[in-house]
Order: C-alpha cells, then structure tokens, then sequence
C-alpha cells in the first residue's frame, strides 16, 4: 500500500524579553537555582499575576510576520494539572481566544513547489520550573528550580500541512529565523528557548480522514527533527503493514539511537479544566498597537534574500546563506557601504569569516574579532593592488588574531605588494635561469608551463609580487 | 487604663492621642489585655502579634510626637488571617497554612503599616473563607459577643465579633458573597465590601478570584470612611484593581440624603424572613423616607438564580486556586511513598470538609462535558444578574434591603446540612456577582437582644453615596454605639 504522511509542529519559542511573563523577575539564564524568583512566581498564596505588556509587543510582530490575525481580545486561561515544578497547581496560558490565529509560512515542497504550511495559532503563555533528579546512588528526592517558572513563551501550532521530513525543517528553519530576526527570541535549541514537538500520523494514499497520531517530543536541532520524524513514519507504517493500531501517545526522541520511545499514553492524559483568569483582564489590542509594531518590524529574511538577489546580483543560495542570520546580513551591507563589491564580500562572507566562525563555535559574527571595516579595509588594499588576494588570506588572519585593521598589518608585516618592474625582472631571470629544461619544453610549445614559472616567481617573492607584472615579464621573456 | 477607652472609635482617638492625653503604647496594652482576658472566651483571634504590636505602637508615638500622625497612626487594629502578613503566621484558618509564615506584605497590609498602625493579630475565620458562620475554621470557631452560644457569622467572624468585644478598634475582613455583611449583621457592627477592583487583592488569599474583595469593620460609619480611604486604591500588582482617584471618603459624610433615590428590590423582601427583622428594616427605610429620601419600589429579577451561580462560580474558582496547596513549596507536607501519594495524604489531612466539597464541586463544575451546562452558562446568568443591577441604578442612588434573612444562628445549628447554611447568603451573595459595593449597619435588635443589619447598596465605585447615606441614618438613630456585656 501506499502511504501518505502527515506532520503538524508545535514549537514552543521563549520571548527573550529581561523580565518574566507575569512578575518583574530576571529571565536570564544559567543563575544559582531560585535566585530568580518572587512570590508571584513562586505561586505563594495571596500574590497575582500582572501582564508584562513586552511580551505581547513581541507576539504581535511574530503574528505580523507570520500574516497571522492579530485579535482584537483575547483572554488569558488556566490549564490546571499538579506537578512539582508548577507552582500554582496552573499554567497560565491562553485557550479558547489566542493573540494570533490564521498564519502562515512559505516552504518549498520535495518537488520543488512553493507551498504554504498554515499557523493554526499562536498564543502566550508561562514556562514551567525545573525538576533535578540527583544521580547519587540511594537518593531518594528530587530538587526544583523555579528560576524558568514564568518565563514568557509564545506556542506556534502548525495546521496538519506538513509531507515530509524536509518539509517540516524547512517550516522549522523559517520559523526560527523569522525568531531570531524579529530579535524575539535567541533561537537556541540546546538551552531550550526553542522546543520542536512534532505529531506525526500515516494514512493510505487518497484517505481523507487523518491517522491516529503520535506526538514526538524532546527534538533539539533540525537534524534530529528529520530523523524523530521519518522514524515515525516508517514506525507506524510497519505497525499498520503488520496489522497492528497506531496510539495517540506522546513520544520522546532518543538522539543517540535515532528513535522514539513511548512516554505516557494521551488516554491517561489530564482534563486540564481551563477556564479564563479571572486574575487577569481580556487583554485588548487595538489598531493603534498594531500599527506601532508594524512600524518596529525588521525587514523579515524573505524579503532580503530577494532584495540581496536583485540589489546585489547574488545567486540565491549566496544570499540564502548570508541571510540565515541577520547579524550577518547585516554584516554583508555594512561591508558593501564601505567596499562596493557585493560579490567579493560574499565571498569573504562564506569563505573565511564562517570558516573560523564555525572554528570557535561563534554564534553570530557580531562576536567575531573582525567588522566591517577590517574587511572592506582589507578589500580597498586588494583593489589598489597594495596587496595580492593571496597576501590578502595572510592579512585576514592577522587581524582576526590581532583585531588590527588591514593597513596596519600590511606595514607591520611589510606584506605590499612589490610592482616595481626592475625588482621582480630579477626574479623572473633567476627563475628561468635555474628551469632551462622547463623554458626549452615551454618554447617547444608545452604553454601550460606558464602556471610552474608563475608559482615558483610567487613563492620566491613570498607572494608579494603583483601577479599582472608577473605574467606580463614572463611572457615577454619566454616568446621573445 | 478605664475600660470606656476600649469602646472609643479611630476618629474619638485621634485627639486624645494627638494631644498626648494617651500614647499609642498605653492604647495597645490595653487592647493586649483585653484579649487576653476575653478571647480565651471568644477565641476571635488566631495569632496575637503582642511584641509586635508593641513595637509598632512605640514607633506610632514617635511618628505622633513628631507631629506627623495621620487618621490611622497608633490605632490598633487586627486583620482576617487570610492576609498575608510578612513574618507574621498567616494560617487561612486552615491546618494545611498552620506553621507558614508569608515571606511579603499584602498591599492593603502595607498600606495599613505605612500609615502606622497597631496590628493586634490575626483574626479567626472560616477556612479559606469558606463558610457563613465561622465555624469551618480549623482553630475552632469564633464565638459572638452577643450571645456566646451563638456563631458570629462567617467567613470573616473574627473581624466582626472583635470589633463588637472591642478586642480591636478596628478591622479588615474579606467579602465573597456576604462574609464581611453577614458576620456585621450577626454581631451589631458595620461591615462594608467596596466595589471590586477598588481595593487591591494582592496579597489576600484567594477563594474566587472574581469576587474576593477587602473591606473594613469598624464601630461606626466615619471609621468605615477612614478604614477603606486608607487602603483603597489602583495596585500595579493586581490587574483587576480600577486606575480611578479615591476620593476623601470622610468629607463625603454629614451630606444631606434629601432628594435620595432609595430603592427597595422586591426580591429581597420574602416570606421566610425573621418578621422581627423585616420590622426593623421597613423601619429605616421609613426614617430615610423621614430624612427627605425618596423611595422607589424596584425589581432585580434574576436574584433566586444568585446562589446557585456563585456556588458554581466561586467553587470552580476556587477549585483552581487551592491547587497551589501542594506541600511542594510551603504548608503542610504528608509525606507518603510518592508524588501523587504524597499530595493526596496532604490535602486529605491539610483541608477541612467544606473546603473538600467546594472544591470537588468545582472541580466538577469545569470538568469536559460539564463545563458548558454549568461554569459557562453560571457565567452568562452573572451577566444578567449584573444587567439586573445596572437598570435599578439608572432610576434610583442607593438599594436597601435587609442583609440576612435570620439574626445569629445557634453554634451547630446548620452544620449538618450545607444547602441551608449557603441560603443564608441569599441577600448579600447577587451584589458580588454584580461586583458592587454593599455595607451592612446595626438597624436594631431582635427581643432576644440579637442585632440586626440593615444592607445599602450603591453603584460601581460610589462608596462616597453609600457612606453618607449610612452616615445620616446612623445619626438619626439609636444603634451606634450599642456594645454587648463583655467581661
């Protein structure tokens, strides 16, 4: 038979605003436990929560550029279930009216197609604490930390549109960017600012109606992501061969196995009893505040990969590249204010800068030791012909040790370019002096020999030869 | 210290202690030994902060001799336990909150400190208050002055009864359908709940989130007027709180009531009321006719669907609110073999029986399925009660009505049977759905000597109307000042 399957995402994105959703609490990460904390996150009786009116700023945008509907009220609920790290016995989230409804984000099917994956909603809501399961042998408790408990966090609910695997990183990706773009959120997957759950079904090919599915969770990069959800598909699938019923279960994702584990049975699963805050006011938002936020939105990644396309003449995956982050793309244009060649920027961009980028693990290269300035500086020497792209890679080093500008490392390390006829005919002479077999086979024709003289006369002049001046002696000397 | 110093209201107080005929010191010994020597009887008092209370009054007597005393510096006063109190235990009346001891100050609390008063204690009050006669508290139940085998009425009866056994000048209750009116009513003083949203809930232990609200006890209507001036007030902690001035709630007493649109909602006035109240309610209505009032006959129609929505709403409210007692961070912990077990031993030990049942009622009332035939439809039948309210104020300024259908109830009396006690909230349960402002005076007493309250009612945010319209009926009556036999 013939299987299709079927994915919808959840992701959970932490706002990275510096205070909690509901208290004035810090939201940064990595304190002692429970240091970050206050009656109102810690659900002592008698304290209430106050909306922090940042968080909505940041959803609006997100819904702005996921051409969501931004609704005019919507209502904070409760979601009542009791765990130790969930301080009030509830989780302040938001249920039968969310901020944001009706979006969508633009992916590019196995085929080639573009294609929409619909957002079903958005809504805002409280992360829970932490629990700690001390491995010491014979340790009979658990510990809390309730320094995350409050900390804003928006659900994005995909529609069940997803196909594939690489169609629901490809939405995952997007999203993230759009994240990070936005400057909503960090979009680190391993600190958990950014959880993927995936729900996954199968159904034979031409049925209507949707399997039943699973729900993976604990998916910490993109990577995993296609492997948690292909495994699934081809899980339920043997399943269903075999004559066996898919559970709707909650699954966790074992990234060194590469599969998935059933974790608690949805049958047993909670009735959450929501029901609106009654501490907590409909939050109203009008055209005024949306028209603001609209005002505050960054040029989104969409729009600058096309923008970088036709403004800059860059192929699409260059500015694919260039404009998964924004610092980068940023990066990019800053550079090409300063040096006015797109192309060779991007270059530099993709070669060196993200070389030693990945090298030390650096997440954006606004913490890089090179600017803008160090590169275009760089580019002007090349383009004087002070110095020769390959002295150009020498220099590049330097200053991403050093932090020096370009200028200064080409004095420093006397790297100018020699174009001084007199002084490289003298090499040109003693090359060819000490290669007469290879001058004889050159002047018998064999050309190509005109790489050999090249590298060697670079070499002797330890790159610093202007390599126009070059060819030009040598031509002159061996066909005359 | 004369024992007539006890009766003497915050503002008869002022100037003896302004001109240093007394000190706050001497004033708060006095109370101290008051307690001590009646409330063994009474048992009004959960937690007598007497160290405290002495070190407050010292620094009052410093503020006062700087000559920077406002209304309330150096007065004694004592607050319901379900305040929370920094440092101070703070037990809701319930045996799971016995040993805890609040890491903050409630905002009405420290308003109350900012403008220094005397905290006595903490005063005694049905679990969670939940309850119409005190006698849910898990430290036993408060006992009313008047008549010692009598409750004080409830949730709040501590802070009725110990303003009537003057074993505090005055206090501050919560009212969630009635538990600051109804215990005022059994225990002859004045109660009032403000309109919601216009007294800051943080810090008060929740029991239904849309409904709680803090208000003052006190002897007479100006210490009302004082009491609720000093805590009333937008609260950037508590969303639900109103950005509206407060206005000088005091200065607003002494306006004449001619031309007052008094209205009498038929609906509150049925077949089953104590006829020796109902007496004494037509009674003061006819002398606020007297006064120059003008009374208007109206109808709040939805009023016999008022019990039975709160007890869907309040519970459901309740039920979500109650889940923080988990002895994960704070309170009672009975530890059993695991998590589950363990907050299941806790509960079971830690709640009364009433607080169970409201909150299985609640639980239930949200449960899928269930949610829309009752918590939803509950919510759409508040609206109309609310509609009900809003159209009698748009032809009349002021309700009136009596409190409770019956005087104070024997100690026992209706403990065995739930539905009878919540009908005895049936007149002061529809104004907290409608989130209006209410207060309840002594009108009279009953033959046996019971005390009896008369209701007002006002619109939203016009407390300044019901304190003056109270104010000139208690100055054209006799019951101010009436105090039970103590000693």
């Amino acid at each position: 038979m013939q299987w299709e399957m079927v994915v919808g995402l959840e992701v959970h994105a932490q706002m990275n605003t510096n205070t909690k959703i509901f208290c004035g609490c810090s939201t940064s990460f990595g304190s002692d436990p429970n240091t970050q904390v206050c009656p109102v996150c810690l659900g002592l009786p008698g304290a209430l929560p106050v909306l922090n009116k940042k968080v909505v700023d940041y959803a609006i945008k997100v819904g702005l550029a996921t051409e969501c509907k931004v609704a005019g009220m919507s209502r904070f609920a409760r979601k009542n279930y009791f765990y130790p790290d969930l301080p009030k016995g509830y989780q302040i989230s938001q249920f039968e009216l969310p901020i944001l409804e009706f979006g969508r984000i633009g992916v590019v099917d196995d085929e080639g197609n573009p294609k929409d994956i619909g957002i079903t909603r958005i809504h805002m809501e409280e992360d829970a604490g932490k629990l700690i399961h001390p491995e010491t042998p014979g340790c009979n408790y658990s510990l809390v930390d309730l320094n995350r408990a409050c900390v804003p966090l928006i659900e994005i609910v995909s529609e069940p549109d997803i196909r594939s695997a690489k169609e629901a990183s490809q939405y995952a990706k997007k999203l993230r960017e759009i994240l990070i773009y936005l400057g909503v959120c960090d979009g680190n997957m391993n600190e958990g600012s950014l959880r993927i759950d995936a729900n996954v079904s199968v159904r034979p090919v031409g049925q209507k109606e949707f399997g039943t599915r699973s729900e993976t969770k604990n998916v910490n990069s993109f990577r995993f992501l296609e492997q948690a959800i292909e495994y699934e598909r081809e899980r339920q699938i043997d399943l269903l061969e075999e004559g066996g019923v898919v559970v709707q279960e909650t699954r966790l994702f074992d990234s060194v196995k590469g599969v998935t584990k059933g974790m608690r049975s949805k049958e047993e699963a909670h009735d959450y009893r929501y029901f609106p805050d009654p501490d907590l006011l409909p939050l109203v938002i009008d055209d005024e505040w949306i028209e603001r936020m609209k005002g505050e939105l960054p040029e989104l990644p969409e729009a600058r990969r096309a923008r970088f396309t036709s403004d800059f003449g860059l192929s699409g995956d260059d500015s694919d590249l260039i404009c998964q982050s924004r610092d980068m793309a940023d990066f990019f244009e800053q550079t090409v204010k300063l040096h006015n060649d797109p192309k060779a920027v991007a270059n530099w961009i993709m070669g060196s800068i993200m070389r030693d980028m990945n090298k030390e693990g650096l997440e954006s290269v606004a913490d890089a030791p090179i600017t803008p300035e160090h590169i275009a500086g760089m580019l002007d020497l090349v383009k004087a012909g002070t110095i020769s792209s390959t002295i150009a890679k020498e220099v590049f080093d330097h200053m991403w040790a050093t932090g020096k500008s370009a200028r200064d490392v080409v004095e420093e390390k006397g790297l100018v370019q020699v174009t001084d006829t007199s002084e490289i005919e003298a090499i040109v002479d003693k090359i060819l002096a000490a290669n007469p077999d290879e001058v004889e086979q050159y002047k018998g024709g064999k050309t190509k020999l005109m790489g050999f003289f090249v590298g060697q006369i670079m070499r002797e002049s330890r790159g610093k030869a202007n390599p126009g001046v070059v060819n030009q002696l040598l031509k002159a000397k061996l066909e005359s | 210290m004369s024992a007539d110093l006890l009766t003497k209201t915050a503002h008869e107080l002022r100037p003896l202690l302004d001109s240093g005929e007394i000190t706050s010191v001497e004033l708060t010994k006095a109370y101290l030994d008051r307690i001590s020597a009646a409330d063994d009887k009474f048992n009004h008092y959960i937690t007598v902060t007497g160290d405290t209370a002495l070190e407050m009054a010292k620094s009052a007597d410093e503020t006062i001799a700087a000559g920077s005393a406002g209304p309330l510096t150096g007065i004694p006063i004592a607050l319901k336990d379900v305040l929370v109190t920094e440092d101070i235990r703070t037990t809701c009346g319930s045996k799971i909150l016995e040993n805890f001891n609040p890491p903050y100050d409630g905002t009405a609390v420290a308003k109350l400190k900012e403008a220094g008063a005397v905290f006595l204690g903490k005063l005694n009050m049905d679990e969670f208050a939940m309850g119409s006669s005190n006698e849910n508290s898990a430290f036993g139940p408060a006992k009313n002055p008047w008549d010692i085998g009598r409750v004080t009425g409830g949730s709040s009866g501590g802070s009725a009864a110990s303003v009537a056994a003057r074993q505090a000048v005055m206090t501050l209750g919560t009212d969630t359908g009635g538990s600051i009116r109804q215990p005022a009513a059994f225990c002859g003083v004045v109660g009032m709940k403000p309109t919601y949203g216009r007294v800051s809930r943080y810090g008060l232990i929740a029991f239904a989130s849309s409904l709680d609200q803090i208000g003052p006890f006190t002897q007479d209507v100006t210490d009302a007027a004082l009491l609720l001036g000093a805590v009333a007030g937008d609260d950037p902690r508590d969303s639900t709180t109103i950005d509206a001035p407060v206005p000088d709630y005091v200065a607003a007493l002494g306006k004449e009531i001619k031309g007052l649109k008094v209205g009498v909602p038929r609906e509150y006035f049925i077949e089953g009321t104590d006829p020796e109240i109902d007496k004494a309610v037509r009674d003061s209505i006819s002398k606020l006719e007297e006064l120059g009032a003008e009374i208007v006959e109206v109808s709040l129609p939805h009023t016999d669907y008022a019990v039975a929505v709160y007890y869907l709403i309040a519970t459901a409210e309740a039920s979500s609110n109650l889940a923080r007692f988990d002895s994960v961070r704070f309170g009672l912990r009975e530890s059993a073999g695991d998590l589950i077990s363990t907050y299941t031993a806790t509960r079971a030990a830690g709640f009364g029986e009433e607080v169970k049942r409201r909150i299985m009622l609640g639980t239930y009332a949200l449960s899928a399925g269930y949610y829309d035939a009752y918590y939803l439809r509950a919510q759409k039948v508040r609206r109309l009660i609310a509609k009900d309210f809003s159209e009698a104020f748009e032809k009349v300024d002021i309700l009136c009505s009596p409190v409770t259908p019956t005087t104070a109830f024997k100690v026992g009396e209706k403990t065995d049977d739930p539905l009878k006690m919540y009908l005895s909230d049936i007149f002061t349960i529809p104004l907290n759905l409608a989130g209006l402002p209410g207060l309840s005076m002594p009108c009279g007493f009953t033959n046996d000597g019971l005390p009896i309250g008369l209701q007002l009612m006002a619109n939203h945010f016009d407390e300044s109307t019901l304190l003056s319209t109270a104010y000139a009926l208690e100055q054209a009556t006799p019951w101010r000042g009436r105090l039970p036999e103590v000693l």
